[in-house]
């Protein structure tokens, strides 16, 4: 069987995979590279379990195809801890028992970060916005919100004043 | 880029092996799907079945799609793939557009915006000119999905798709929007109002596809509008969409005006009787109220769990007349 070779950098080094041409970038992630961050929930789009960030911007996972990958820039949860800990999102969701049974939170950390990325001082509505494509069946959300709106408040704090 | 290293043309086809006659293929489609059904998975097929390429020119992706009649582009792939879970079958090769640059861009040309076919939507709201020349064409692309889904999702992929309640037709159609499209004799220019011959279908050929859309730049006291009526505030499809553009006087009538409505017919419908009501007046509750009825009547919807024929004519006049307001507060506000 032919396979697509892939070259790429996932959460910040170089990675090389193997692919078929109608695998999801979601199935290859878990499958061939073995980050199993990405979430399935519901393979089309509307959960948000599989949320990567994928040349800057947020996407679901399971709606690309993994060949798409080549020379692209991915990001999943397991690159958002530092040398130094956790991320902000999430000592936040720990502090603020965001989660329950935790399949959603990868996605919501993610698409967390990739708000926090790009609006550092989001309101309640942004988040919510910024949340509408990741669905959780536990938590009812609002632990969710109050958690991203935490982290984000701490990460201008430690943030030089500028 | 994708490439074998081997003399394959960069970005073409990474997968030799004779293909599966169609017969049999259909047969193993129909196990495929019943697995997809079964397991919840639509797990890669049988080997290598799709290929994929990943053009990098508009010429390259003329003869990729001439070699395979097979063949199916896609831009974000939010329809796409969702529908290839759903059972349908995958076609031969699966064409990226999104290395084409032409494709992916937005540009203001002239008296133009240009608005590549595979541009994800979310470009269109980071570039302020075009929100603030098109408002309503962007707010239009920006309500197609979460933030996943836009980072993805192309005004090409919305059009093409052929859904009656396909967002940022209604919009693209009262901006009297032009679809460029290629294929093998060159490149032909039709209005967007005429891509879509009905739900699923498009007036393209099987080996053409869109390269751009082109908007002609407001003249002033111009401005365009989009709303949507949905159950809940984010992810759900229209009950009706309706677009409105509108251009007024110095005396703040109306001079010029475009209604289309969507998800009310099987396509996107005008409601040419707007002009007739308002042009040359100001825009009066009688007045509105007329147009209201018209596009009521227009409608030509159905049954379904967001809402009754009834209930979708009804509100296809409420938001036809929201969304002419809303226009024409910011065509006031453009100035002269
Ligand atoms: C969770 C979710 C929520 C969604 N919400 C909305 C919504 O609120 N409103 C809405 O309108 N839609 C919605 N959609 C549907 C979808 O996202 C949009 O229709 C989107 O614009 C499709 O664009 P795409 O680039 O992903 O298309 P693709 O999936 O890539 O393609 C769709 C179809 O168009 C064809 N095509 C694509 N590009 C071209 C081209 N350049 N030339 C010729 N043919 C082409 C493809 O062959 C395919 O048949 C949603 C989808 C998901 C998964
Ligand atoms: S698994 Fe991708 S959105 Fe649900
Ligand atoms: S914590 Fe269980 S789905 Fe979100």
């Amino acid at each position: 069987m032919s396979r697509t070779h892939v070259t790429c950098t996932i959460n910040g080094d170089p990675a090389e995979f193997l692919c078929d041409s109608d695998q999801t970038l979601l199935d290859a992630l878990r499958d061939v590279v073995g980050l199993m961050g990405v979430k399935e929930g519901c393979a089309t789009g509307d959960c948000g379990a599989c949320s990567a960030i994928l040349d800057g911007r947020l996407t679901c996972s399971c709606l690309v195809f993994a060949p798409e990958a080549e020379a692209a820039t991915i990001e999943t949860v397991e690159g958002m801890a530092g040398p130094d800990g956790l991320h902000p999102l999430q000592d936040a969701f720990l502090e603020g028992a965001a989660l329950q049974c935790g399949i959603c939170t990868p996605g919501f950390l993610v698409a967390g970060k990739a708000l926090l990325d790009r609006n550092p001082d989001p309101d309640e509505e942004e988040v919510r916005y910024a949340i509408a494509g990741n669905l959780c069946r536990c938590t009812g959300y609002d632990k969710i919100v109050r958690s991203i709106l935490d982290a984000a408040a701490q990460m201008r704090e430690a943030a030089p004043a500028s | 880029m994708t490439g074998t290293g081997k003399g394959v043309p960069a970005g073409v086809a990474l997968c030799s092996e004779t293909r599966v006659p169609a017969t049999l293929r259909a047969v193993l489609r129909g196990f495929d799907s019943a697995f997809v059904l079964l397991s919840g998975r639509g797990a890669t097929s049988f080997g290598c079945a799709m290929r994929y390429a990943a053009p990098t020119s508009i010429e390259e992706a003329v003869s990729v799609l001439a070699g395979d009649v097979h063949a199916q582009v896609y831009a974000g792939a939010t329809d796409f793939i969702p529908q290839l879970r759903m059972g349908r079958p995958e076609p031969g090769v699966a064409v990226d557009l999104k290395r084409i640059d032409r494709l992916t861009g937005l540009r203001r040309e002239g008296d133009s915006w240009v608005i590549g076919a595979a541009t994800p939507s979310a470009r269109l709201g980071e570039e302020e000119d075009l929100v603030a020349e098109l408002p309503g064409l962007v707010e239009a692309a920006a309500l197609i999905g979460s933030d996943q889904i836009q980072s993805r999702a192309s005004l090409g992929g919305n059009l093409c798709n052929a859904s009656p309640a396909a967002d940022s037709v209604p919009a693209m159609v009262v901006n009297n929007g032009r679809a460029v499209i290629a294929g093998p004799a060159g490149m032909r220019t039709i209005p967007v109002a005429s891509v879509v011959t009905g739900p699923g279908s498009t007036s393209l050929a099987a080996d053409e596809f869109l390269v751009e859309f082109v908007f002609d730049r407001p003249p002033p006291r111009t401005a365009d509008a989009y709303l949507r009526f949905i159950p809940r505030t984010e992810m759900d499809i229209a009950v009706v969409g309706a677009g409105a553009r509108l251009t007024l006087d110095e005396a703040g009538r109306c001079r010029e005006v475009s209604v289309a409505l969507g998800a009310v017919a099987p396509t996107v419908v005008m409601v040419p009787a707007a002009a007739g009501i308002l042009v040359g007046h100001p825009l009066t509750d009688e007045a509105l109220k007329r147009v209201a009825a018209e596009a009521s009547a227009v409608c030509n919807p159905i049954d379904d769990k967001r809402g009754t024929k009834a209930y979708r004519r009804q509100v296809a006049g409420v938001l036809a007349v929201r969304a002419l307001r809303l226009a024409a507060d910011r065509a006031a506000r453009t100035g002269s």
